[in-house]
């Protein structure tokens, strides 16, 4: 009775786990790919097997013009969340030497990132404006006459404020991954005679590859999802796929809406599944 | 590194630390001294006189929308994420230390619940109440939907805290005679508390700030980042402001009081 029980119990425990992510997420996404078969008009979904959801969706240049677009953005916030992540993290994991002092600087980077993404993006809004903190500044000084246009509302704005929102998503794992490597093999490499760059080169950053690679994960699906930081900061000039999908959900287009998600969920699936071949994240945590 | 005296890499590397705190925390402070802006002010520099005007103004329901009620709702629904998300994942990481059938593809579920796009977890759900025939509410659909997101984080932290968490302490509670219970109780569960106190800390913020999975979850009634988002479009006076400073206090306010408690709970370990 008490062997059945403890075998029992491990699959009693993942019982919540496994009902709510059945329920909210596996089922959800398995409907949407039967309901981007279905027709729709204004007034409802009617069941079936159409394949002119995807038809429309992959044939029209729009939807082309606008994954390149969002990839754009995912390379460009990607190539900048891991330079800064990298640099951040190596300052808290090798120069910083109190593990206090590690703690209290990397609570520091933490905190704003558990606040609203909202706030944060329209905190740009007084810094970027026409009148905002930097182009009154520059005005001011003499450098420029005129305001800068393109500071915000435009996909600097797009890009700077995603760097802003999403950096802490690289940061924690390579940090994470940096404060396991054994400070010996930093040592080893300078008895040897390596130079800064040299360690931080051939011996820092191979070992520190799993943890870019998690966050690679986190900033590459957030940036393919986002849809408010490019409505917002673009001021509704420029596009990404979550953002055509948003404007196909306010129109009540559900399936056409459920086509687009699903080539998004692929396309993601493939990005992540493709950065895993390289990482094992369950030995990582 | 080793040697005491730093290199000129320490400090270049210290400039480009605090530039990058400036750069968190620079624009956060703008909203929050732009908050106080006088009657007469408008959404930039410089400041028009100083007032609370648009703090009172906030909590004035015909301004803004409603400023009260949406914050309770995303303050329920907060606490609500927390529990079951501090349940639930001590449950999975628990599960996860032995070995069972599926534990692999629960694991993959898992980790593809933080990779899915919000926006189609959103649109998922909002299908699934409209083709079951219930209607969608901020703590019936929004919790499940929320609970995708917080869920991974609590799983694979305690996935992480297990990792390390070394078997020797619950044998040598067995050997002592305690039951099963009174392990976990006595022996495991204080060790891995801060560790708890952390995935509530994660629940509670990421579903007290979270947007596009609450956009067609929620029914009819706003949770406070939609009520904010709202607002974004449409309104164009400080108030915007004061309202971003009063959700941003509220959450250093929470984050404080987790850290405070944390520190608490790891003095009374060390003492006792």
């Amino acid at each position: 009775m008490n062997a059945l029980l403890a075998r029992a119990t491990p699959y009693l425990q993942a019982t919540p786990l496994l009902l709510i992510l059945g329920f909210f997420l596996a089922i959800p996404i398995l409907l949407l790919l039967v309901v981007s078969f279905w027709d729709y008009d204004f007034a409802g979904m009617y069941p079936g097997f159409f394949t002119f959801n995807y038809a429309e969706t992959l044939g029209s240049w729009v939807t082309w013009k606008t994954y390149g677009n969002t990839l754009k953005f995912a390379a460009i916030v990607w190539a900048a969340t891991a330079f800064i992540g990298f640099w951040v993290a190596y300052f808290l994991a090798f120069h910083v030497r109190t593990a206090a002092m590690q703690m209290v600087l990397f609570l520091v980077c933490t905190v704003p990132f558990l606040t609203s993404n909202i706030i944060r993006m329209i905190s740009w809004i007084p810094v970027l404006g026409r009148n905002g903190i930097i182009n009154s500044g520059l005005v001011g000084a003499g450098v420029i006459e005129q305001p800068i246009e393109w500071l915000l509302y435009s996909d600097f704005a797009v890009i700077l404020a995603m760097v802003h929102l999403y950096t802490l998503f690289m940061v924690t794992p390579i940090f994470n991954t940096m404060m396991r490597i054994d400070k010996s093999l930093v040592e080893a490499a300078r008895d040897g005679g390596a130079r800064d760059w040299q360690i931080i080169w051939n011996v820092i950053l191979p070992l520190a590859k799993p943890g870019i690679a998690i966050g690679t994960i986190f900033v590459v699906t957030l940036v393919m999802a986002d849809f408010s930081t490019v409505q917002v900061m673009s001021g509704g000039q420029s596009a990404s796929v979550a953002l055509m999908m948003r404007n196909q959900m306010s129109l009540l287009q559900y399936p056409a809406a459920a086509a687009n998600a699903i080539v998004l969920l692929v396309l993601v699936l493939l990005m992540v599944a493709g950065i895993l071949r390289i990482v094992d994240i369950r030995k990582e945590l | 590194m080793g040697s005491d005296k730093r290199s000129a890499g320490f400090y270049v590397l210290a400039v480009f630390f605090g530039l990058f705190v400036l750069f968190l925390y620079g624009p956060l402070s703008a909203v929050f001294i732009l908050s106080f802006q006088g009657p007469q002010g408008g959404l930039t520099f410089p400041l028009n006189g100083v007032s609370t005007r648009w703090f009172q103004n906030l909590f004035e329901t015909q301004a803004v929308g409603n400023f009260g009620a949406s914050f309770t709702r995303s303050l329920i629904l907060g606490l609500m994420v927390m529990a079951a998300t501090v349940l639930v994942s001590l449950l999975a990481g628990l599960a996860f230390r032995h070995r069972f059938l599926c534990a692999s593809p629960l694991f993959y579920l898992t980790v593809a619940s933080l990779v899915v796009p919000s926006i189609i977890v959103s649109l998922g759900i909002g299908v699934l109440f409209q083709q079951i025939g219930v209607q969608p509410n901020w703590f019936s659909s929004g919790f499940g939907a929320h609970l995708t997101w917080t869920l991974p984080f609590g799983v694979l932290i305690m996935f992480a805290v297990f990792n390390r968490f070394s078997p020797a302490y619950e044998e040598a509670a067995r050997d002592l005679g305690a039951s099963p219970w009174q392990t976990f109780a006595h022996v495991v569960l204080p060790m891995i508390a801060p560790s708890l106190i952390g995935v509530g800390l994660f629940g509670f913020s990421l579903s007290y700030d979270e947007f596009a999975r609450t956009l067609l979850t929620s029914g009819s009634s706003n949770t406070l980042p939609l009520e904010i988002y709202g607002m974004t479009t449409n309104v164009t006076t400080p108030v915007l402001y004061a309202l971003g400073t009063v959700t941003t206090a509220f959450s250093f306010l929470v984050i404080l009081a987790t850290l405070g408690t944390i520190l608490l709970v790891n003095r009374r370990r060390a003492r006792a």
